[in-house]
């Protein structure tokens, strides 16, 4: 498979610029993760930056899903999960693996998208109002106009402001995948975590969640996981290559694609193996 | 062997086994309708003998040693506080149960070991339970004979439908629908009330109606704590005249019960009292079959209004 013609019709400028070392938001310091005595993840240290798109890509089992869910502390759900290692959060400098913090104010800051849309069988809007409602939002005209704004972000509220209050699942595939975006950007979350969002989706649909990432940077900062690397290629600015639960290389996406600085790198980009 | 011999062979084997497909249609067919034909005869013969004993006066007079004279008054009016009291005790239980043990407990050896008993108290013999309520309610708990004891006893029979029913309508829903209420920050108990509950009522509902359809007919567990078969009172109203307004006395109540009533009534020599067992018993059948035929419209309407 071939990513180059991609990098190369990139905008020279915007390579330069995201070269430059741009604040951190979430630091990530010798994450070790392990489903009861098995290791999935081994010393993951890298910086995320504020603003930017960064993919987690590698071949299936590499850990990358994994490494998402311990961001927003899914783990904790299921019985027997055991982090240890740090994962510190700008501009507050909290770390949220601390046994101190709650997983739900965890949660609250972290929005996740996931790899099938899973809209609650509620209505366009119960959605979107789900999240403010736990933050303790009840008033109608605020919990309008944040629905709206949210809506509006993920480039959904001119198909659906006339049946905002119909249910979610009359939706097709990418609208519902983009209503799950407007539920999780509704609350302001610091970082928004997507896993694999676009492999359920067809071609269109995709297009347009990716136009969406790429927007949505603007005002926060992106984790996506994807099993394709010309999303990787299209979208991310920071590219986090795994493999077998380590971080081999972590770089600008199109120094990665171009230049990697390992040979796993090469080999996984260059499609001879994954 | 010669081609055109071998197509001959295989062609009588294939209508061979075609026959015996045939046979097994009709068979089945035959079986099913005669299960269906006795289920029918039962209702046609319950109703030539007693529909004509149903009417106002019937339901609404105490039994009475005349056979022409009594009715079931007493009869339904314990059956239904009977009820009030299972769905009561059994509805709270079952729910938190069958809540706990699929959402919150960790699945290890020991909640197997409690799932199994679970499945096997459904399989106890019903006046095992009515031992169990005699010893424990009306002696230990000194609630007498009454409709509380009744009720409870009721309730520990059908617990364990309640408890599956709850379970199995609440694994329905994808974990895809808990991920996402627990990514946005909701408790479990959030993702239960906000969303695990709303979008499985109707399964659970279904698995209330068809608990409380069995416990209705059931006369082996009010015999054994002494439900009386001759009850010319009702029990004291729900409702009183003065501050707080509502009374429990009706609970402390002895009482019977459509099967115990008619369980009487069989009992006894005379025409005329197996006319009013049957028509008791037509009244039992008709409560129980719409309550069954409720349950199969919510389940349908359940699943037709949610889609994953």
């Amino acid at each position: 498979m071939s990513v180059a013609p991609e990098i190369a019709g990139r905008d020279e400028s915007e390579a330069s610029a995201s070269d430059t070392k741009a604040l951190p938001k979430v630091q990530i310091h010798g994450l070790n993760f392990f489903y009861g005595t098995n290791q999935v993840l081994r010393s993951v240290t890298m910086d995320v930056p504020a603003l930017k798109v960064t993919a987690l890509i590698g071949p299936s089992g590499c850990g990358k899903t994994t490494l998402l869910r311990c961001m927003n502390r899914m783990h904790d759900l299921y019985l027997g999960n055991r982090y240890e290692g740090s994962i510190v959060v700008q501009p507050d400098g909290t770390d949220i693996l601390d046994a101190s913090v709650d997983p739900i104010q965890v949660r609250m800051r972290f929005g996740m998208v996931f790899q099938k849309p899973n809209p609650f069988p509620k209505s366009i809007y119960e959605n979107v109002a789900y999240g403010l409602r736990l933050q303790g939002m009840n008033r109608r005209k605020e919990l309008d106009e944040k629905v709206e704004k949210a809506l509006r972000e993920a480039a959904l509220w001119e198909e659906v402001k006339s049946r905002l209050h119909q249910m979610a699942h009359n939706l097709s595939g990418g609208q519902q995948q983009r209503l799950c975006i407007a539920r999780a950007i509704a609350t302001d979350p610091d970082v928004v975590l997507f896993d694999e969002p676009t492999s359920a989706l067809d071609p269109i649909a995709t297009s347009k969640i990716e136009e969406l990432i790429v927007e949505l940077k603007k005002r926060v900062t992106v984790m996506i996981v994807t099993h394709n690397l010309q999303q990787a290629g299209r979208i991310s600015d920071m590219t986090a290559f795994m493999y077998l639960g380590e971080l081999i290389e972590f770089g600008d996406t199109n120094r990665m694609f171009t230049n990697p600085a390992k040979p796993q790198t090469e080999d996984y980009i260059s499609g001879r193996f994954g | 062997m010669r081609p055109d011999l071998f197509h001959a062979l295989q062609a009588k084997r294939a209508s061979r086994r075609r026959s015996i497909d045939q046979w097994f249609r009709r068979l089945g067919l035959f079986l099913t309708l005669t299960t269906l034909g006795i289920l029918g005869i039962l209702l046609l013969n319950l109703a030539m003998n007693g529909l004509a004993r149903i009417d106002w006066n019937f339901l609404s007079s105490f039994p009475s040693r005349r056979a022409g004279e009594a009715g079931v008054l007493s009869a339904w009016v314990g059956t239904l506080l009977l009820m009030m009291v299972t769905a009561g005790a059994a509805i709270p239980f079952g729910l938190a149960a069958g809540i706990y043990l699929e959402e919150y407990a960790p699945k290890n050896r020991w909640t197997d070991f409690v799932e199994i008993n679970i499945a096997n108290l459904a399989g106890v013999p019903s006046i095992l339970y009515g031992l169990m309520a005699l010893g424990l309610f009306v002696y230990q708990f000194q609630f007498g004979q009454s409709v509380l004891a009744g009720g409870l006893a009721l309730a520990c029979l059908v617990l364990p439908i309640v408890i599956v029913a709850t379970r199995e309508a609440l694994r329905t829903i994808p974990s895809s629908i808990r991920e996402a209420a627990f990514a946005l920050g909701a408790t479990r108990w959030q993702a239960v009330w906000h969303h695990l509950l709303p979008y499985s009522t109707g399964g659970i509902a279904t698995g209330v109606i068809l608990a409380m359809s069995r416990a209705i007919g059931e006369s082996a567990p009010l015999i054994t704590i002494g439900a009386l078969t001759f009850i010319a009172f009702l029990p004291p109203a729900p409702w009183v005249d003065h501050v707080p307004f509502v009374s429990f006395d009706w609970l402390f109540s002895p009482f019977t019960a459509l099967p115990i009533q008619m369980f009487n009534w069989v009992s006894r020599p005379g025409e005329e009292f197996q006319a009013n067992a049957a028509a008791a018993g037509l009244i039992l059948m008709v409560i129980t079959l719409s309550m069954n035929a409720a349950a199969i419209l919510l389940r349908r309407r359940a699943q037709r209004n949610i889609t994953w």
